[in-house]
């Protein structure tokens, strides 16, 4: 039941943060909503039981993401008496594509009968009695190319484990290593060249 | 009430997907179209942690939910560095602005 409520508080800040992002005309104000809805997707996922990726989602994207974006508005700033602004027709018309799509998105999901999948499960409460909610070690393992909790797919009376996630674990680090680089160049300090006018040289 | 289950994360999550798109269309600053796309990525990830807990796809989901997160974190930071770009050379971050294809 707790676990409801809880569920419930979140997701309305999660949702009204969202929306309160779209709504927003101040660019500044518009970053505080994101940090209040992407903490609330945090907490979301504390109560899927996903408690690493919800640190990693505090830790990089309130903690680095939000405040880079911060950091962006602050050195573009436009004039103190100009304003950007969405035209009204403008967002009424976006306001009724999004909300056809967000129609069209929840009726399927509505549609679909989820509890036929095999090994589901009908609530969030059972995450707090069951299991143990520690998922760092298998993450951890998963990324180094272990899987011990599944056995290679489709031979699984072999004994063998299905391989896990190193190779992708290495080409994202190699990706972010060369972005970063990439980025620091393109938004480096650029030295401007002042034309001089040699005599005669 | 019925305990909260599937669906419940899966609309949360397309209510933020729905935010960020038209976020991404009718923002004129270039960082308000950026942070529509955060709200895009941390849509999908709901969807990819609430399908781990819920469905036989397991650790998987989580696994994803991860590389998303870096790889958002990645694109944020080169994205950024366009938009400064753009303003340097420009003096505006209005993106209505940028409508000319020449240097």
């Amino acid at each position: 039941m707790n676990a409801d409520l809880l569920f419930y508080l979140f997701a309305a800040l999660t949702c009204g943060g969202a929306l309160g992002v779209v709504i927003t005309q101040n660019i500044v104000r518009m970053a505080f909503w994101l940090i209040l809805s992407l903490g609330s997707v945090s907490a979301l996922f504390f109560l899927l039981g996903a408690d690493f990726i919800g640190a990693a989602q505090l830790l990089i994207y309130v903690g680095g993401t939000v405040v880079l974006l911060v950091f962006g508005v602050m050195l573009t700033a436009s004039g103190p008496y100009l304003q950007i602004k969405t035209s009204a027709a403008d967002g009424l018309l976006g306001a009724c594509v999004g909300g056809l799509l967000l129609f069209v998105l929840i009726s399927t999901v509505c549609g679909l009968e989820w509890s036929e999948l095999p090994g589901h499960q009908n609530s969030i409460g059972a995450v707090a009695e069951g299991i143990e909610g520690s998922t760092l070690r298998p993450l951890g393992l998963a990324f180094l190319g272990l899987r011990p909790d599944r056995a290679t797919p489709g031979d699984e009376t072999s004994g063998k484990l299905a391989t896990g996630y190193l190779l992708p674990f290495e080409i994202i680090s190699v990706h972010l290593l060369v972005v970063l680089i990439g980025a620091a160049y393109l938004a480096r300090a650029k030295r401007r060249t002042v034309s001089d006018d040699h005599g005669l040289s | 009430m019925e305990p909260v289950g599937l669906n419940a994360f899966l609309m949360v999550g397309a209510i933020m997907f729905v935010c960020g798109i038209v976020c991404m269309a009718i923002k004129r600053n270039a960082i308000g179209v950026l942070m529509g796309v955060e709200l895009v990525l941390n849509g999908a990830n709901l969807n990819f942690v609430a399908f781990a807990r819920y469905t036989p796809f397991g650790l998987d989901g989580q696994i994803f939910a991860l590389f998303v997160i870096v790889l958002a974190a990645a694109e944020a930071a080169v994205a950024l560095a366009i938009a400064l770009n753009f303003y340097n050379n420009h003096l505006t971050i209005d993106v209505d602005r940028g409508n000319e294809l020449q240097g």
